[in-house]
């Protein structure tokens, strides 16, 4: 040790101790946005860091809002207080797609992403990606100077260079301009696009999105003759078959989705779901019915119902499970919907067309309107096209606009390679990622809440777009990057959007609706209205590509870092996937009968072969999996994606061709011997017989309201104590979570985190058992392991009325508010931890070190400035959000009133897209809160010890069908 | 220079059984001011001298309840009347869980008062005392036995006691100087 | 006389004809300087050197590992949710359980009068002070943040705050820490006479002071005999109910969490069992060598050995009566949390360390059953290790299988002691021989006075004269 001593120098010194310690946590030491220990600061980490530098300067400063006039969500800005927060309406665009979110913001900076209640594709719901949305803004990985092969340029450089590249490009009229960017909805983007494209006939736009919406859009060309984009009612569908379509999981509208679903699983008139999927999905564990599938299988199915509905001439063989399918969506002509997939190949999507169409459903559950991305079809196609054009040295000028094509493009297309040939490469990103590295000019892109824009919802409802921030690092939007291609260069992203909306928006007076369509988050009448389809008959079955002894690869978008895009973000690295619980890393999910097949399981290394490409991954072995299917995670493996996402899993793009965008027969695996150790946040699936999470059928219930309460010991009745009562105040706040409404979808989790400081404590040390999330979402599994049935249970802190955690400090650190709040007085916590022993659901989180980062700057901008960060040495949990509660009262008592019901919502409330989360005062029979506490499904979580908690949960109740009763799902709960 | 004043005369006896039966020979003989020094306790000696003193448990048993009563007294009044909290919901005055300190201190208290009354009755620490000027008396603490006749004693003259000393049959006696 | 025992000894017959206490032909002459050379004057043995050695080292470890803690913090320990306690709490209650023999010894056979503890009473008192000032560590250093330890104490502050005296970690502080001063005085007082003896038989100018300084100027006046007879009398008394209390006091810890395997009502009674068990185990772990290293055969004799041997035979049967009820009472309650407890220590991922502890505990200490094992140092001091062992084992049980799986299954997890947990505990026992071997080198390790009480010179013949 000594002589290592004598290497070091300075505080390079300090840094070092960690080493000497015998690097017990290396792993923390790296997490967050601290530099990695052997990084040695080059020229080029210099100036970023001193760019990062001057920009705080001003940050820190408040003087960062944007010029131009934005207007506040509640409160015009007149009203602007230090410490008062403002609310504004904008959109997250992910995929393509709008989702209406509403920033939170304090002296200019967000601190907070929340659910839009006004805009059709969020209702007030948010999900994971919106939430992490906001900590991509302050990465301080991210791309922060503009540079031409490396040097630093400024805009005006950038600009010059590009009118003698368009001059260059014009008596071609554009032949050799490609512009790539990724699913467009914007209006002013596309509508900026085309006058380039008029100035350039011989010009192309690409776009791509990795896990782009091409099947659909196919399928509906295939059923119809014209792209369509189907949106769906789920509240009004009473029997849905997703034919492996996680609607609930991902897509446009994802929260919408699960808000329209769950109204119908509230226990009464409760809607059926079917689903039919090769890969365990949020869909498919809420489903009734669930049915893993090959993707033959699926398609044959599809077939197959179709046919029992009549939407097609019989010709596949009878299977019950088809056929009970078919004779429940018969029963429910026009309020039934068969819904596929974006992995699904266009024939799915067409049968599921053509049965909606036989069946009456189109109208009611499902319309079709006019396409909402922007972009020219077939991305897919498209890309090839313009690979083969660049390797064919047709392309001259390639300007990539947003996304990440190197790392992200079909691996057959060699695009690296193939770009190389291009004489001018730009490329616009958030960061400087393996595309940029190919790419002579890099330019800084400003992140969603830096810039103006306007995008669509699923439905195509326009947002605009409002920046809550100037740049941090001048980054530019993609309106002001196209702009350099026409005649006015130097016009803003502001005056771009503005102008295009000009005699566009609704109404005499275009000042008023602007100001309007930005303080609602959406512009009115500008969803597009259904058109009517025809369908056509569909071409035969393809015969079936899979053989009994390769395997299929499944390949779909990570759960929580997406296509790659949010590799880079702590919170979402270390969210648990739904399903897996898996931190920090993808895996090769296999399905138990496959592991045994291959001998292999959990953790174990595996080579997979797939077209004479190869990778190597850990396996997962995944309950409910189909057999011989193999699920492969793509967005892991970055190898220039920032500090966090580099060398986190493995790429699973490397396998993924064109021809097999989501999955692909052929597969061969090969045992390396050596195990990858994976980490999860849960290692027991079962529930022990414990009556944790209680789920009913809807029949069961009906017939006997009280068999919630009996799965579990009787709990002790108000009167059954021998304490006197002590003083109580005005409210008894308590919460309830609706299990039968939950679909685990983790939005909560990471809204909980954003809201409340909750650090990121790195891959080791999730695997030594020290995750930090104040609500954790359980996941059980119970029944068999092939087809299991998926109970997911969000746990905060129950605030117990009698809280065994409070009795055993021995310094009175937590204690009891006359409100019923469980409090932690983070200043009084010596940190004996007694209390996270003595807690009966662990909700309890200790700083084993000093998690939070104190030195970074960015990372204190995001900070919520109401919640204390905690420091090293102390115990923390789940406050009920008391910042809020305290807001509401102070509002409340300043005009002089009870504090309304529903006036304070807890982040986790607020972000769940299910409404399955409720939050108010007991004491008070009318609040949503005290009803949910009064139906019978109501259950407190381990109540039988006497802990009286707060936090209570409504059973899960499930619709299955009578006629398929015998492969019903087995008893669940208890 | 003056002769030092006399302290005492001491005898020195080979084993327990002479000397008990010295004291109570002296005891007889009228002596009140003497001692008798021992390598160990020696009950029969304290009813030769008959010593009787009776603080000690008293002194105890006043520290035992002293302790009691603190330690419940702290416990009630930090947590009912200085900083009343609610903690899991329990009763401010939770009696049984004040036990434990209350026991505690008052063990606490008596075995103070025990080690610091013993030590004070006995007029210990004692840096210096007269006994020690004769340099035999080391063997108090090994295999000898002392009995000392004090010089305040009414009875005391140093020839006449030195006599009586000596025809108890000690091994020496020897005068004692302040 | 004195070359006579020396010599015998020496030809190797250690200890004297079995049932006595003390070798023959001992007189308070040689009695006083054998025992009071140790201190004094014999030169020290090898053995002492070499121990005094490891236990230096190993208390450096302790002091690294420490110093490295508070510069981190705990998480360098194996500790997580849901285990929140892991070897530091467990050694604590092991150290906190050997230090009850001392205590035991000195004051309950005292009040019932067992000559035969005078010549083990000093160091096994000096074991459970040094055991106690082990065992102090840990829950001084295992909070998050140790430099507000102080807020466990009460005490005027501007804040106004108080401890939560509901709170059993309180009463730990309150039952240890009376514990600690309590068996320091008892120790302390029970040495006066002795260090009069030292004083007066020190020829080094500086041993006379400090012996002097320490034995307070006693002259062993029969006035002083009295009282301080009266004071040990008392101070015994005290302290007998304070060491039942103790453990009781540390079992509470669990037993008043609601954690399965925990919450038992059992707990007290079979920690203090549990605690007189591991405590004489040690004091054998001690003495066997001890007799050997300083030929002290005469003094600690086979006799002692058996009556010892005894005694941890009888505990051991009550702590594994224990275990059997605890068992018992998880099916009976018809819990399932506590049904379940017993089924994952039976086969859970921790089954080992609960068979082991089987092992230990209950199967090894029958072998005391047989005189012959009873007469047996060797055996005797294997057995002893064993039982060392087998408690620490018991606690690890209690408090990290335990915790490891308790209510709700989505938040089991497995504890994994670090580098740093190990270091620790090593560390500790390094302290523990440290201040054993200093004390064996400074002090009277067996009490001189006591010791010439059981002379048969020392009775006093009636009547004559």
């Amino acid at each position: 040790m000594g002589d290592r001593l004598e290497l070091l120098r300075g505080r390079e010194y300090w840094r070092s101790l960690e080493e000497l310690g015998g690097a017990e946590d290396l792993e923390h030491l790296d997490r967050e946005f601290q530099v990695p220990i052997d990084s040695g600061v080059n020229r080029r980490e210099l100036l970023t860091l001193m760019g990062a530098s001057i920009a705080l300067a001003g940050l820190t400063g408040c003087t960062r809002q944007p010029t131009e006039r934005i207007y506040p969500y509640v409160k015009p800005p007149e009203e602007v207080v230090p410490g008062e927060p403002l609310y504004y309406a904008t959109a997250q665009v992910h995929g393509g797609y709008a989702r209406g979110i509403v920033a939170e913001s304090y002296e200019g900076r967000p601190i907070k992403i929340e659910g839009n209640a006004l805009h059709p594709a969020s209702l007030g719901g948010t999900d994971v990606f919106a939430q992490g949305f906001l900590l991509n803004l302050y990465d301080p990985d991210r791309s922060q100077t503009l540079t031409e092969r490396g040097e630093i340029r400024p805009w005006s450089a950038f600009l010059a260079s590009m009118r003698l590249a368009l001059e260059k490009e014009r008596p071609s009229r554009g032949a050799g301009l490609r512009f790539l960017t990724t699913s467009v909805s914007s209006p002013t983007l596309a509508a900026q696009m085309a006058s380039i494209l008029q100035a350039f006939p011989e010009a192309r736009w690409v776009a791509w999105e990795p896990a782009g919406r091409d099947n659909v859009y196919e399928g509906a060309r295939l059923a119809f003759g014209e792209a369509a984009e189907p949106c769906y009612a789920f509240d009004r569908a009473d029997v849905i078959l997703s034919l492996e379509a996680d609607f609930l999981g991902v897509g446009p509208a994802q929260p919408r989705a699960v808000r329209d679903f769950a109204s119908r699983r509230r226990g009464e008139n409760s809607n059926r779901l079917y689903v039919v999927e090769s890969t365990p999905s949020l869909t498919g564990a809420r489903a009734d019915h669930r049915r893993p599938l090959t993707p033959v299988e699926i398609e044959a199915l599809a077939r197959a119902v179709a046919a029992a509905v009549g939407a097609v001439p019989a010709r596949a063989a009878a299977d019950p499970f088809a056929d009970a399918v078919a004779k429940d969506l018969l029963a429910h002509r026009g309020s039934g919907l068969v819904v596929a997939g974006e992995s699904q190949p266009p024939i799915v999507h067409a049968l599921a067309h053509v049965i909606n169409q036989s069946l009456g459903n189109v109208g009611t559950t499902v319309a079709y309107i006019d396409p909402v991305l922007a972009g020219p079809p077939n991305q897919s196609a498209a890309l090839a096209e313009l690979a083969s054009d660049m390797r064919a040295g047709r392309v001259s000028t390639l300007a990539i606009l947003g996304g990440n094509p190197v790392f992200t493009a079909p691996a057959d297309l060699r695009f690296a390679e193939a770009m190389e040939k291009v004489p001018l490469r730009l490329h616009l990103s958030l960061y400087d990622d393996e595309t940029s590295r190919l790419c002579h000019w890099q330019i800084p892109e400003a992140h969603g809440l830096e810039a103006w824009s306007d995008a669509r919802a699923f439905d195509g409802t326009a947002t605009i777009l409002q920046p809550l921030i100037l740049p941090l690092y001048g980054g530019k939007s993609g309106h002001e990057f196209l702009a350099a291609f026409s005649d006015q260069p130097e016009k803003t992203g502001h005056d771009l959007v503005h102008e295009h909306w000009k005699g566009r928006l609704p109404g005499g007076d275009f000042e008023a609706a602007w100001r309007r369509a930005l303080h609602d988050g959406v512009v009115l009448g500008t969803a597009f209205p259904p058109k009517t389809v025809a369908p056509r008959s569909l071409p035969p079955a393809a015969p079936a590509r899979e053989s009994a002894e390769t395997l299929t690869a499944l390949f779909r978008p990570d759960p929580t870092v997406w296509d790659g895009a949010y590799a880079n973000n702590g919170w979402l690295q270390e969210l648990p996937k739904p399903l897996t619980k898996l931190t920090w890393d993808n895996a090769a999910l296999i399905s138990p009968s496959t592991s045994e097949r291959l001998g292999v399981s959990t953790e174990d290394v595996v080579e997979l072969f797939l077209e004479g490409r190869k990778v190597t991954a850990p396996v997962w072995v995944m309950p409910g999996q189909a057999d011989g299917c193999v699920t492969l995670h793509f967005g892991y493996g970055r190898t220039r994606g920032g500090r966090i996402a580099n060398g986190k899993g493995f790429d699973a793009y490397a396998l993924r061709s064109g021809a097999g965008l989501w999955s692909r027969a052929g597969l061969e695996t090969r045992k390396t011997g050596s195990h990858y150790p994976l980490v999860t946040t849960q290692h027991q699936n079962r529930m022990e017989g414990r009556g944790l999470v209680r789920a009913v059928t809807a029949e069961q219930y009906r017939s006997d309201p009280g068999i919630v309460q009996r799965m579990g010991e009787h709990p002790p009745g108000p009167a059954d104590t021998l304490y006197p009562k002590l003083p109580t105040g005005s409210y008894a706040w308590g919460l309830s979570i609706d299990l039968s409404a939950c679909v685990g979808c983790n939005a909560c989790v990471v809204a909980c985190q954003s809201e409340n400081n909750s650090p990121v404590v790195g891959k080791h040390e999730v695997s030594r058992g020290r995750a930090m999330p104040w609500i954790r979402i359980d996941r059980y599994y119970s029944g068999e392991l092939e087809n299991p049935d998926t109970l997911f249970q969000p746990v905060t802190c129950m605030h117990c009325e009698n809280a065994p955690c409070e009795t055993v400090c021995p310094v009175a650190a937590t204690v009891h508010s006359a409100e019923g709040l469980n409090q932690m007085v983070y200043n009084r916590c010596v940190g004996t931890r007694y209390c996270s022993n003595n807690c009966p659901y662990k909700v309890r989180r200790f700083n084993f070190f000093l998690y939070a980062d104190f030195k970074s700057d960015l990372w204190k901008m995001v900070r919520n400035p109401e919640v204390t960060v905690r420091s090293r040495g102390v115990m923390e949990k789940c406050t009920y959000c008391v910042q809020r509660i305290n807001r509401a009262r102070i509002t409340a008592e300043r005009e002089n009133r009870p504090i309304r019901d529903g006036e304070i919502v807890t982040a986790c409330q607020q972000a769940c897209p299910a409404r399955a989360i409720v939050f108010g005062n007991l004491d008070d029979p009318g609040s949503l809160v005290a009803k949910a506490r009064a139906e019978k499904r109501q259950y407190g979580l381990l109540a039988e010890l006497g802990t009286r908690p707060r936090t209570t949960y409504l059973a899960s109740i499930s619709n299955p069908n009578p006629a398929l009763r015998a492969a019903a799902t087995p008893e669940r709960g208890a | 220079m003056s002769a030092p004043r006399l302290y005492g005369l001491m005898a020195e006896f080979e084993n327990p059984s002479d000397l008990v039966a010295a004291t109570r020979q002296a005891r007889a003989a009228g002596y009140v001011h003497l001692d008798a020094y021992t390598p160990y306790p020696l009950e029969a000696l304290a009813e030769a001298l008959d010593i009787h003193d009776r603080r000690l448990p008293a002194l105890v048993l006043g520290g035992g309840i002293l302790g009691g009563l603190f330690g419940y007294a702290l416990c009630y009044w930090t947590s009912v009347i200085a900083y009343p909290l609610n903690i899991g919901g329990k009763p401010f005055h939770s009696a049984p869980a004040f036990i434990v300190p209350t026991f505690e201190m008052t063990i606490l208290f008596a075995a103070f008062a025990a080690v610091l009354g013993m030590l004070g009755l006995n007029g210990l620490p004692m840096p210096y005392h007269p006994v020690f000027n004769t340099p035999r008396f080391a063997m108090a603490s090994r295999d000898r036995f002392f009995l000392c006749i004090e010089a305040r004693d009414p009875k005391f003259d140093h020839d006449e006691t030195w006599a009586f000393l000596t025809k108890l049959g000690p091994r020496v006696v020897m005068d004692v100087e302040e | 006389m004195t070359d006579g025992t020396t010599r015998e000894t020496a030809s190797g017959r250690v200890g004297p004809p079995s049932g006595t206490i003390l070798a023959p032909g001992y007189t308070f002459t040689t009695i006083t300087d054998k025992l009071a050379s140790i201190a004094l004057s014999r030169r020290t043995p090898k053995a002492w050197f070499f121990g005094a050695a490891v236990g230096f080292v190993l208390t450096m470890t302790l002091l690294a590992a420490i110093t490295w803690l508070l510069f981190r913090g705990i998480g360098i320990w194996g500790v997580n949710q849901p285990v929140g306690w892991g070897f530091e709490i467990v050694n604590f209650v092991w150290w906190i359980g050997i230090g009850h023999a001392g205590t035991l010894i000195s004051a309950i056979l005292l009040l019932l009068r067992q000559p035969w503890r005078n010549s083990i009473n000093r160091f096994a008192e000096a074991m459970t002070i040094f055991a106690v000032a082990c065992a102090a560590i840990y829950p001084t250093f295992h909070t998050g943040r140790p430099w507000l330890d102080y807020w466990l104490i009460p005490y005027p502050n501007t804040m106004g705050m108080w401890p939560n005296f509901r709170s059993p970690l309180i009463w730990d502080v309150f039952a240890v820490s009376t514990y600690a001063t309590v068996s320091l005085l008892f120790w302390f007082v029970g040495m006066i006479p002795d260090l009069a003896t030292l004083r007066d038989r020190a020829q080094k100018m500086w041993a006379k002071v400090v012996y002097g300084m320490l034995a307070m100027g006693w002259r062993g006046s029969a006035r002083h005999w009295q009282r301080y007879e009266t004071a040990s009398l008392l101070l015994a008394g005290l302290a007998t109910p304070l060491v039942v209390s103790v453990h009781t006091v540390v079992s509470f810890d669990f037993a008043a969490g609601i954690v399965p395997g925990w919450h038992a009502t059992i707990f007290p009674p079979y920690f203090v069992a549990g605690a007189i068990y591991a405590g004489f185990a040690m004091v054998l772990t001690l003495a066997i060598p001890l007799r050997k290293m300083y030929s002290l055969g005469d003094f600690i004799t086979a006799k002692h050995l058996d009556n010892m041997a005894k005694i941890l035979l009888a505990t051991g049967l009550i702590v594994g009566y224990g275990y059997v009820v605890e068992a018992f009472m998880a099916f009976y309650s018809g819990n399932p949390f506590e049904r379940y407890m017993i089924w994952n220590r039976i086969g859970g991922p921790y089954r080992h360390m609960y068979w082991a502890l089987l092992f230990c505990n209950l199967l090894t200490p029958q072998l005391l059953w047989f005189r012959r094992a009873r007469r047996s140092t060797a055996t005797l001091f294997v057995v002893a290790m064993i039982v060392n062992v087998g408690m620490w084992l018991e606690r690890y049980v209690i408090v990290v299988v335990s915790l490891s799986r308790d209510f709700v299954p989505s938040s089991w997890g497995l504890y994994r002691a670090t580098i740093f947990d190990w270091a620790t505990f090593i560390g500790s026992i390094g302290l523990f021989l440290a201040l054993m071997f200093l004390f064996l080198r400074l002090l009277p390790m067996i009490s001189i006075f006591e010791m010439r009480q059981i002379l048969p010179e020392a009775k006093v013949a009636e009547e004559e004269a």
